[in-house]
């Protein structure tokens, strides 16, 4: 069966959920077909799937210096 | 469940019931895997470190006195990241408590629609960018200046990869609220970053907007 055409905006609206694999797997067709076809989209899925990769660099909030020993030492003084 | 966390749950009801029994020793080791996540979740809420230390240790106090009603119906992990956030909110709350101005955020869209500004082709990120200071300065401008809504998402979400589960638990709002902000903060990121992506990071090379219309 040939899978059903979808428009941009509609492939924006999913993007997020694609990535995350929170679709069905009929919607996934639809939009990998769609990807083959459309640069556009295509750049902001990649833009996208980099920015979850960015933002899940685990060095991007240092504690601050000596955050555990303060933390640490609060826990010591619990009754 | 994997092996791997039904053993970490076993181990963390052991500790709970220690810590329990009066033995606080062990509280130290129950929180010490967490302490990342804690603070992160703190200064995603409450933006400034000094704040987001003192709301950390707020919450793992507070974690401390309430434990013995923890029913392990969440994970360990996601019921401390809850008395967190609430604690952050609280914070934030009576700092801005002698201003007239409406503390909760304007009404976060629950609509999907954001159309992406720029349709630039992201190259894949060289590596050694990756470890740039300037480029994670810009990444952690950039999810400074979300909405609070949609940057406590993106953290909880994309920093510490909570799953779209425990965020709902955490935040205390629906999964399609979780899912629809996650969307929205990730396409605002990605407009926000592109400059920076598709070649001015790069040495030589200036930035061309892509916009189809």
């Amino acid at each position: 069966m040939a899978t059903i055409e979808i428009s941009c905006l509609e492939v924006w609206r999913e993007i997020s959920n694609f990535l995350d694999e929170e679709i069905s797997t009929e919607m996934r067709e639809r939009m990998e077909a769609h990807f083959k076809e459309c640069a556009h989209c295509r750049a902001v899925l990649d833009g996208t799937r980099n920015v979850v990769g960015l933002v899940g660099d685990g060095k991007l909030f240092q504690m601050p210096e000596g955050f555990n020993k303060r933390l640490y030492k609060k826990i010591q003084g619990l009754p | 469940m994997s092996m791997a966390q039904s053993q970490l749950r076993a181990n963390e009801a052991e500790l709970i019931k220690s810590v329990c029994d009066g033995e606080c020793e062990a509280f130290y080791e129950l929180v010490r895997p967490y302490e990342r996540m804690v603070y992160a979740t703190a200064i995603s809420v409450v933006k400034n470190p000094a704040d987001a230390e003192e709301v950390a240790q707020e919450a793992v106090l507070k974690a401390f006195s309430n434990l013995a009603s923890f029913r392990a119906e969440s994970k360990f992990s996601t019921w401390l990241l809850q008395i967190t956030y609430n604690e952050a909110k609280m914070r934030l709350r009576k700092a801005r408590s002698h201003l007239y101005e409406s503390i909760d955020d304007p009404r976060p869209s629950e609509d999907a629609d954001y159309w992406p500004k720029d349709f630039a082709d992201w190259r894949p990120i060289p590596s050694e960018l990756l470890e740039d200071q300037e480029m994670r300065q810009a990444i952690r401008k950039a999810i400074e200046s979300l909405s609070p809504c949609y940057r406590e998402v993106i953290v909880l979400r994309d920093l510490q990869n909570l799953s779209i589960k425990e965020t709902t638990i955490i935040l205390g709002v629906s999964e399609a609220s979780v899912k629809t902000r996650l969307h929205r903060a990730r396409l605002i990121l990605r407009d926000a970053l592109a400059p920076g992506f598709d070649g001015s990071w790069v040495k030589g090379q200036a930035y061309r907007k892509v916009r189809p219309w």
